[in-house]
């Protein structure tokens, strides 16, 4: 029978050894993960209509939001996935149907669509945006204009596996 | 000496209504209301209506709207505090009609945008004012137990309607918002210091004017 003696030498040589393979061990897994899925981003789906339809514009455009969708994880662009945009723009309110439109990304998962210009809402000048497909986790964005006569935005989306 | 009292008393007034009136022309002159429902348009107002009611409240009751007097500035005091909850009432029945779930977050205090709590906190703590104001006699509160709900209460209000009217990007012009403001917090603190409210007194009944 194997008697274990904690000594202080004992002690110090297996803190040693858990330190030595245990803590690269806990951080490690971190990197492997690599790019982080994007958090929906709060009051992110307010105002929202399922389903609005894949458009070349919304209204009579003047203003466009672009971005870009990669997978989380290796960062791979996600081309094909359909993203939908609305916000209170000079042609509607944001919980309008007319305020609504959707566009697909390309083969290196941007996506660009032009729209009427967004003005402030609610205290900021800002749109919406939203993932939800089904294939990934949905994902609804809420990004603010640095200042209500900017004449473009952006967001962009990392997904994970639904 | 009358004359330059009087000439004073004209001046005040005229600067309260500059204070307020300029801010309100601007904000109607604003090209975003063209892109605003009426429901949006009438609640963005009240609001501005309701800082301008927050800058009248310490007016009154440091008695510097003369020729009221202390009594009729009190009951004036009285009054404007409940327009002004009246108005904070039209501002939120206002943006939730317009926009449902961003009222919800804001009531909630789980809004994206940094002056929501503000203004859901200075509301809560007009309501609660003029709640125990309307309750003042029944609960048989003396004036300096109402004095000292009613102080951290009114700074909750001042310091939350400010920062709250600062950070939206709206319809209000920059520098006649920031000139309102700054008026308001100055009045607010001219008022407390002059009447001294942190210091122990058995009432204010009758200073409020006496103090100039």
């Amino acid at each position: 029978m194997a008697i274990v003696v904690f000594n202080r030498r004992n002690l110090l040589v297996a803190g040693g050894a858990v330190l030595a393979t245990g803590l690269p061990g806990l951080l490690l897994p971190a990197r492997a993960n690599g790019l982080a899925p994007t958090e929906t981003m709060s009051g992110g789906a307010n105002n929202y209509r399922k389903g609005a339809a894949i458009m070349d514009r919304i209204g009579k455009g003047g203003f466009w939001m672009s971005g870009t969708v990669r997978r989380a994880g290796d960062g791979a662009p996600l081309a094909g996935q359909r993203i939908q945009i609305w916000a209170h723009t000079t042609e509607g309110q944001e919980h309008e149907p007319q305020s609504h439109g959707a566009t697909l990304t390309d083969k290196d998962g941007k996506f660009r669509l032009e729209m009427p210009q967004i003005i402030p809402i609610f205290g900021q000048p800002h749109g919406h945006l939203a993932y939800d497909s089904g294939e990934f986790k949905t994902v609804f964005l809420r990004p603010v204009m640095r200042s209500a006569k900017e004449t473009s935005l952006d967001a962009h989306f990392v997904l994970q596996p639904a | 000496m009358t004359g330059w009292r009087s000439a004073r008393a004209i001046l005040i007034w005229v600067a309260l209504a500059l204070a307020i009136g300029v801010p309100i022309a601007a904000a109607a002159g604003s090209e975003q209301l063209a892109w605003r429902g009426p429901v949006y348009i009438l609640a963005g107002f009240a609001g501005i209506i309701a800082l301008g009611l927050v800058l009248v409240q310490p007016l009154l009751i440091g008695g510097y709207l003369t020729p009221l007097s202390a009594y009729r500035g009190r009951r004036a005091h009285h009054w404007i505090g409940g327009a002004l909850a009246f108005a904070v009432v039209i501002h939120v029945a206002g943006l939730w009609i317009t926009s449902p779930p961003d009222m919800i977050d804001a009531l909630t205090y789980a809004s994206p945008t940094p002056f929501s709590p503000f203004g859901v906190t200075a509301m809560w703590a007009i309501f609660a004012v003029a709640l125990l104001a309307l309750m003042r006699r029944r609960l048989e509160l003396r004036p300096r137990t109402w004095r000292l709900i009613h102080m951290p209460l009114a700074i909750v209000i001042v310091v939350g309607s400010v920062v709250h009217c600062l950070l939206i990007e709206g319809t209000m012009e920059t520098i006649s918002k920031a000139v309102l403001c700054v008026l308001v917090l100055a009045a607010t603190a001219k008022v407390m210091i002059n009447l001294q409210v942190w210091r122990k007194r058995r009432t204010l009944r009758g200073e409020s004017v006496a103090r100039q």
